[in-house]
């Protein structure tokens, strides 16, 4: 059965099928019990499933990664969320110290899998720190995961895998479009395999890779380029760590050309690491540079300032002309 | 005791004195005579061991090691009282705790000279690794507790910090979320005087750290870390009351850290000849020691075999530690994650590509 469901949706779907099948599942973290977290991705959890699996922490993300790291290696599963992705950085020190190590410094002996989801992004004219993308700061982790979904379904059955994961995931979700897009989702069980990229559109003339709220970006501009001729394939990168090499690599050396876009800032960041998988990977097929369309090195200006800042389709349409045209 | 000690009383809990005639009959632990025997020789065997390690770094065979010398009382108390199914959540400075929750001396060793094995302990339930990060480890006790309370288990969470962790955000976090999860966790803070070089009074204006525990709303409780039987009484009323459902207790042990903060460290530089002569008379186990010897249970003799004895086993572990063997290739790689990523395999056997190279060139 399918059924109409944004982001948001997908997400409350997954933690709610997970929660009734597996005890092991903890859901807290700053507001996200009685109320549902500030953006409601987990209403509704407590009431069904009680206030010792789903309840609101202490207001202190260190601790709440930290008890997390507790409970996974006394055996539990914690769901737990960062109330923005700005604000996970009290967390830093547990992720890096604890978190992504505990396997390797017990030996195996320990784990700590967890699911670490946060809200992120910009575009949304919200305060100062609630509009960064970190992703390329947590994937530079040993030990970490990174997942990002862009579309309700992709979301469900991310979540589902990352719920299924032995591995701690940091499960990053664009909150531009928590709301935006709306899809059938199957109201079933599934799970999407983290690690693992999706062509969402064959092309011939150019690779885009791109993910979260890019992905709409990008589908835009390739419409544009369309007009124009020029055929896109678009890469939907759906996990940042481990990269799927090979997906990214194969469409190199069939379109000749490769595009990264991401609303992070430009430099060592992802598109940085595409550039040099393409280089490492398709070096003799490539037909131009290696382009990165991204957020500029700067800190994520206010609202007013904000759109200076934020990725246009046009802009990647821009970049997809001179990419093909070089 | 909690009542009577409540920290606004500013009253230290002891109840032996320096020379080991009890001052506290009240308090007294009932315990056998066998059990204070038992207990004085495992806090004499890590001592030894401790003083060992220093001198096998002293020779190069052993790397940067944290020194227990001074405090082996509060590990060695809660050595005592420990469960098997109960959690040990270390810092670095437990060793008589490590040894009772089934550490081998072995295993220390392998750390400390280098293998990740060293913390695989083969014996030991319910003990994580040690956490440099300092005071970061609270936080996880803390976590371990919701579990307990979750399954509704038979168990408790023993953790320890420094005074200086004390000063961490964790250390607040950690007391804080135990305290709104009623969870059963003892925190022992072996407030040894110093952080690294960093005097205490540095650290806090506080009036020592079992204050604070009003500010969370537990019971808290600054007891002679020295005085082994006032820390073995703490320790088990604190471990009854955390058991019982009551949640979590602050225990300050006041202390002294007698050696280094590591072999990499030189005390003489902070502090006086005169201070570590003022708390050389409240070493703790010539205080259990002078206990035993009133009561005719132990003397001079016995030690000195004892400590040959100790010495014999502890080098036979640590030869045994030394002849360990090489570090793989693949042990470097995969405990990272649960199954090795395409990435970090492409890694492993590159580098195996360019090993055999290099066997063939040489």
């Amino acid at each position: 059965m399918k059924k109409i469901m944004n982001m948001v949706n997908a997400i409350n779907d997954a933690l709610d099928i997970k929660l009734a099948e597996d005890d092991r599942i903890i859901v807290y973290g700053e507001d996200v019990g009685v109320e549902g977290g500030v953006f409601r991705v987990t209403e509704g959890l407590q009431q069904k499933h009680g206030v010792e699996r789903v309840f609101d922490s202490p207001l202190a993300e260190s601790g709440i990664v930290g008890t997390a790291v507790g409970m996974a290696v006394a055996g539990l599963k914690p769901v737990i969320e960062m109330q923005f992705s700005g604000f996970a950085n009290p967390a830093f020190n547990q992720v890096v110290s604890h978190v992504s190590r505990m396997r390797n410094r017990s030996r195996g002996k320990y784990t700590s899998g967890m699911v670490i989801r946060m809200p992120y992004g910009g575009g949304i004219n919200a305060l100062e720190h609630h509009s960064e993308s970190l992703e390329a700061i947590w994937a530079h982790i040993p030990g970490l995961k990174v997942v990002i979904p862009s579309t309700p379904h992709d979301a469900k059955g991310l979540m589902i895998a990352a719920l299924e994961s032995e591995d701690p995931i940091w499960f990053m979700e664009p909150k531009r479009i928590y709301r935006a897009i709306k899809q059938e989702v199957e109201t079933e069980k599934f799970s999407i395999p983290i690690g693992k990229a999706k062509v969402i559109q064959e092309g011939t003339d150019v690779t885009v890779v791109a993910y979260g709220a890019m992905i709409r970006e990008v589908q835009k501009a390739s419409v544009l380029a369309k007009k124009e001729g020029i055929s896109v394939e678009i890469i939907d990168l759906r996990t940042i760590y481990p990269i799927d090499r090979e997906t990214i690599s194969q469409s190199i050396k069939k379109t000749g050309r490769i595009i990264t876009v991401h609303e992070a800032i430009k430099t060592f960041g992802v598109g940085a690491e595409i550039s040099a998988l393409a280089m490492e990977e398709a070096f003799l097929h490539l037909e131009a540079p290696p382009k990165r369309v991204a957020g500029f090195d700067v800190i994520v200006p206010l609202p007013k300032g904000e759109p200076h800042f934020m990725i246009s389709p046009e802009k990647i349409f821009y970049e997809i002309l001179r990419t093909v045209k070089y | 005791m909690f009542k009577e000690y409540e920290p606004i009383n500013k009253k230290m809990f002891q109840i032996m004195d320096n020379d080991g005639r009890i001052i506290n009959k009240t308090y007294m632990p009932e315990m056998s005579d066998e059990d204070i025997l038992k207990a004085y020789k495992d806090m004499l065997f890590a001592r030894t061991a401790d003083q060992m390690i220093v001198s096998y770094q002293r020779q190069g065979r052993i790397y940067t090691y944290p020194p227990n010398y001074g405090q082996e009382a509060i590990s060695g108390a809660v050595a005592q009282i420990m469960r098997k199914q109960d959690w040990l959540v270390p810092a670095f400075r437990e060793m008589g705790a490590y040894i009772a929750k089934g550490a081998s001396l072995k295993e220390i060793f392998l750390y400390f000279m280098g293998y990740e094995d060293g913390v695989n302990l083969k014996n030991a339930e319910n003990f994580l690794p040690y956490s440099v990060p300092i005071a970061s480890q609270l936080v996880h006790a803390a976590g371990i507790g919701y579990e307990i309370k979750y399954r509704k288990k038979d168990q408790v969470v023993f953790t320890f910090v420094g005074d200086g962790g004390t000063s961490e955000g964790d250390f607040h976090e950690a007391i804080n979320f135990a305290g709104v999860w009623k969870a059963p966790v003892v925190f022992i803070v072996q407030n040894n005087q110093y952080g690294i070089s960093t005097p205490f009074k540095v650290q806090t204006a506080s009036d020592g750290i079992a204050i604070k525990s009003y500010a969370y709303g537990i019971k808290g409780i600054q007891v002679d870390g020295n005085d082994f039987f006032a820390m073995y009484k703490a320790v088990k009323e604190s471990f009854e009351h955390a058991k019982a459902g009551n949640g979590p207790v602050l225990i300050e042990a006041v202390t002294y850290r007698k050696g280094a903060h590591t072999t990499s460290d030189d005390p003489t530089k902070y502090r006086s000849k005169e201070e570590e002569e003022a708390w050389d008379v409240k070493d703790p186990l010539k205080r259990l020691k002078a206990y035993l010897v009133s009561k005719k249970l132990y003397n001079n003799k016995e030690e000195e075999k004892l400590i040959e004895e100790f010495k014999k086993e502890i080098d036979r572990q640590f030869i045994e530690a030394e002849n360990y063997g090489v570090v793989d290739l693949e042990d470097v790689f995969k405990y990272t994650y649960a199954d090795m990523p395409t990435d970090l395999k492409e890694q492993m056997v590159e580098h195996e590509k360019f090993l055999q190279w290099r066997s063939v060139r040489n």
